[in-house]
């Protein structure tokens, strides 16, 4: 292998990466505040690409009021999922509630299949064309990927640290009951924190488009997103954004090695390292009070 | 309400003595095998693989409905069991041998996959579940000298003690059988010490370690007699499919096997039949829906998908206990009538007891 | 008979420090009482010496084990049961099914021979029922045996949850709170439960409270923590007067 063809290789595995990541920054989000993992976070991903590409290609509104328009509407999805379905679950075993999400990713998934069909659909973006870095020519679609999660982390992280809403929502995630006394309204709260996780969700999907295209069968992201936060470790967001980018940045070099085994080794990554370092790359677990 | 005058301490531990209970087992048993009587051609190879179905069942519901651990590729070790099954007969080796090798074989890889995530919270099993039933599907694919690969690969027949197995009747009891001995293994187990362990390790951890469960051994051993049982279900499903391809054993077969347990009731071992008994009438039901429904929304792939999540969503929100739980309920509302009050089963909402710390 | 031992035990998370260098040692045949305001490490010490918590320094030793290279799960057969704060119990199984898992530690396991239920396993079986009826019997809960944990009121599940830690047949038993939740008709049983399970049964007992009236009762030595650290060490009446101790509760700058 030349060593600008490794170099490509590096770049378009750091963009598929900052793309696991955004979607795993969602769940991981999800998972601190409520210990639900959202196994249906791909699902989101899926649907917030075919938000967009109906508001910005069907009904001609272009791209970036689509856009807005789609991770709004993706919002409002998941502060419904949280109300409507996820309430209503609370107190019931972990393991039913894993199941529970699944199944709504499944429904999800033959939901959008029905609606815009599985033929992948081209979702046109301003950032097309290529750019040439020290002689390197490479899509700006991937240049966008990774600056777009840079620039959502950079967000959520200050708005975490800085507004009220966020250091509420830090509270609410440390002591439920706690945040509850201190007049946090804990219900509406996790609702939000399921909008942001969705809408977070929706921007990747959009901003993986130009490389993967729109169809149900992106939904595959979401499972290696939730590999990449297991070899990172799940309980921590630096963690899990980390072995997002060590899987992203490891796939294409696999695939390049050993074609047969071409999109699976994600998972063999994870099940190798959780063989030898259950507790993921940078530990941090929580454990139940007693 | 009935109540029963225990007289020794041996009467705690055998099955069935409440003598209702043991009708109703008769009178199941009996019907059983009664069925080809009645049954024949296609339809009692379709209840044979309905008996594989439930044995399978009851493999996933040994992890999930008893230890609380979840597995989104259970899938993978039918699989596992069914290719090693021909294997194993392609290369002479007697039929009930093969079936305890092949067995085996996924049972190893089941306690590998347990040991892997068993330190951790139980999301992480979950997510090694599903990843390694992608990769299992994908190797099997790429093995071809071993599986054939994506062209398949054929059965052998089944020969017992040097007499060729006959389709129809003669493999329904053989199944039967089979199916008969894992639903009294798995019933010894849960009044033994590893059963019970493994339900503390569902419902409390933290207490469950502080009596001296060993957390780590219970979960991989639950995954090991989960996955063998799993994958003599796949030994036996593969004379039934006659022909195996690494696509039959999916995202979406392992999907089935939990729409079986959750719809069945999670936690009991009728449960698994319930479940069974469900999902091998579900197909006819769909076709019937399908007849119904307008042709726009009828003729989609996504129909059936989209059901089997509907009714999983459906039973985990509104009857977490399955079928199984419905007919308890029913059944305690004609014992205790006019007594019977709603609140008996109403269930209690926790709210998070997160109490966390770094 | 063995000796509780706890040197200079420290517990810290991340940088909180939960325990500072605590001492102290119970003597076979005691009821020793842990007390101090809310947040004082009570419940910690409880969770270092059963290893749910690793300590940063000190040693903690039983009889001549050293329980500090144990884990979790072994704690249990060098003598020590415990019950928790929060009653951890297994909500969907019955009081008996409870109780048995109570004997975990001592029972064999083997998963074929379960699965076959060979005579032997039937033989452990029994012996395992034969204790559960012993402890039901001392505790007076045989009327609750079938009942199912999720169906019964907060006080009969406490004694459930004791009953559990005895079926462990411990020399030493850590209870958190056992007269927490109980009304006084109840925390006064529970009195004498206590002193019939340490003069019948010679267990040793450790336990957390904060109801002084059951300490006051029942507790040989009484040992007072605060932020952590110990305040005072001695018998009730020893304790009650000390200074600092008050000062620690009524929140007093000393």
């Amino acid at each position: 292998m030349q060593f600008t063809d490794a170099m490509h290789l590096l770049v378009i595995g750091l963009a598929q990466g900052s793309g696991y990541a955004l979607v795993a920054l969602g769940f991981v989000f999800i998972y601190r505040a409520t210990e639900i993992v959202n196994f249906a976070h791909g699902e989101l991903m899926m649907l917030g690409a075919f938000a967009v590409l109906t508001f910005a290609e069907l009904w001609g509104l272009g791209f970036w009021l689509g856009a807005a328009m789609g991770i709004l509407s993706l919002g409002v999805f998941g502060y419904a999922l949280d109300a409507l379905v996820m309430r209503r679950v609370i107190g019931e075993s972990q393991s039913s509630i894993f199941i529970l999400t699944v199944a709504l990713g499944v429904m999800l998934k033959a939901l959008a299949g029905m609606i815009w069909g599985y033929t992948p659909l081209v979702l046109n973006v301003p950032f097309q064309g290529t750019v040439d870095i020290g002689g390197m020519v490479i899509a700006t679609n991937r240049i966008a990927v990774i600056i777009g999660t840079v620039l959502i982390c950079i967000a959520l992280y200050l708005f975490l640290g800085r507004t009220r809403l966020g250091l509420a929502m830090q509270a609410a995630s440390q002591n439920q009951l706690a945040a509850y006394y201190s007049r946090v309204p804990v219900k509406r709260l996790i609702s939000v924190i399921w909008a942001i996780g969705a809408m977070v969700a929706a921007t990747a999907g959009v901003l993986m488009a130009p490389v993967t295209q729109v169809s149900p069968e992106i939904t595959a992201i979401g499972i290696k997103a939730l590999a990449g936060a297991v070899v990172g470790g799940f309980g921590s967001i630096p963690g899990a954004l980390l072995g997002c980018l060590l899987i992203g940045v490891a796939e294409p070099f696999l695939d390049y090695t050993y074609p047969p085994l071409q999109g699976v080794y994600a998972y063999a990554i994870m099940l190798v390292v959780l063989l030898v370092r259950p507790e993921g790359l940078i530990p941090q677990t929580f454990r139940k009070k007693v | 309400m009935r109540t029963l005058f225990k007289t020794s301490y041996g009467f705690d531990i055998d099955h069935l003595v409440d003598p209702g209970e043991r009708i109703r087992v008769g009178l199941l048993i009996a019907g059983a095998l009664a069925l080809p009587l009645v049954l024949s051609g296609y339809a009692l190879s379709e209840m044979a693989m309905f008996l594989c179905y439930a044995l399978a069942g009851l493999g996933l519901m040994v992890l999930t409905g008893f230890s609380g651990q979840v597995s989104f590729g259970h899938a993978a070790f039918l699989g596992l069991g069914a290719y090693a099954q021909v294997w194993f007969l392609q290369r002479g080796v007697p039929f009930l041998v093969a079936l305890v090798l092949a067995g085996l074989i996924a049972g190893v890889m089941g306690a590998a996959v347990g040991r892997a995530a068993s330190k951790m919270h139980g999301f992480y099993l979950a997510i090694a579940t599903l990843a390694f039933a992608i990769l299992v599907e994908t190797v099997i694919g790429a093995a071809v000298p071993l599986t054939g690969g994506h062209m398949g690969v054929s059965v052998p027949p089944i020969t017992l003690f040097g007499y060729e197995v006959q389709g129809g009747w003669q493999t329904y009891y053989l199944y039967l059988a089979v199916l008969l001995f894992f639903v009294w293994g798995v019933a010894n187990l849960k009044r033994a010490p590893t059963g019970r362990a493994m339900v503390a390790v569902r419902d409390s951890e933290t207490s469950a370690q502080s009596l001296g469960v060993n957390i780590a051994r219970t979960k991989i051993t639950a995954f090991f007699a989960s996955a063998f049982i799993t994958g003599v279900a796949g030994g036996l499903m593969a004379h039934q499919l006659y022909y195996l391809s690494p696509e039959t054993f999916g995202l979406g077969e392992s999907l089935k096997l939990l729409l079986m347990i959750v719809v069945g009731g999670l936690g009991t071992i009728s449960g698994a039949i319930i479940g069974a008994v469900f999902v091998t009438f579900l197909p006819n039901a769909i076709e019937i829906l399908r007849m119904v429904l307008p042709s726009g929304i009828a003729h989609q792939v996504g129909l059936e998908p989209f059901l089997f999540g509907a009714i999983i969503a459906g039973f985990i929100i509104f009857e977490p206990d399955g079928l199984y739980g419905r007919w308890r309920k029913f059944r305690l509302f004609l014992e205790t009538y006019p007594y019977y009050k709603r609140a008996t089963f109403t269930r209690q909402k926790r709210y998070l007891k997160t109490g966390r710390f770094r | 008979m063995s000796t509780l031992s706890v040197q200079n035990i420290s517990v810290a998370f991340g940088g909180l420090r939960a325990l500072r260098d605590v001492s102290f040692t119970v003597e076979p045949g005691q009821i020793f009482a842990i007390i101090g305001p809310n947040g004082a490490g009570k419940s910690t010490i409880f969770n270092a010496i059963s290893r749910i918590y690793d300590v940063a320094g000190g040693a903690i030793r039983f009889g001549d084990r050293d329980l500090l290279t144990l884990r979790p799960d072994q704690v249990v057969q060098s003598g020590i049961a415990r019950t928790f704060q929060n009653i951890e119990l297994f909500e969907k199984a019955t009081v008996l099914q409870n109780l048995l898992v109570g004997c975990h530690g001592r029972m064999q396991r083997n998963l074929l021979a379960e699965f076959l239920f060979l005579p032997a396993v039937r033989r452990g079986e029994l012996a395992a029922r034969r204790k559960v009826e012993e402890v039901l019997d001392l505790l007076d809960l045989q009327h609750l045996r079938s009942e199912r944990v999720a169906d019964l009121p907060y006080g009969a599940r406490k004694n459930v949850e004791l009953a559990r830690a005895l079926c462990a047949g411990p020399k030493l038993l850590l209870l958190d709170e056992p007269a927490s939740g109980l009304n006084p008709e109840e925390t006064t049983d529970m009195s004498f439960w206590l002193k019939d399970i340490k003069e019948e049964l010679g267990v040793t007992i450790l336990m957390v409270e904060h109801d002084m009236n059951l300490v006051g009762r029942t507790a040989d030595r009484v040992l007072a923590l605060a932020n952590g650290e110990v305040v005072a060490e001695g018998t009730v009446a020893q304790v009650q007067a000390d200074r600092r101790v008050q000062d620690a509760y009524l929140g007093g700058a000393a």
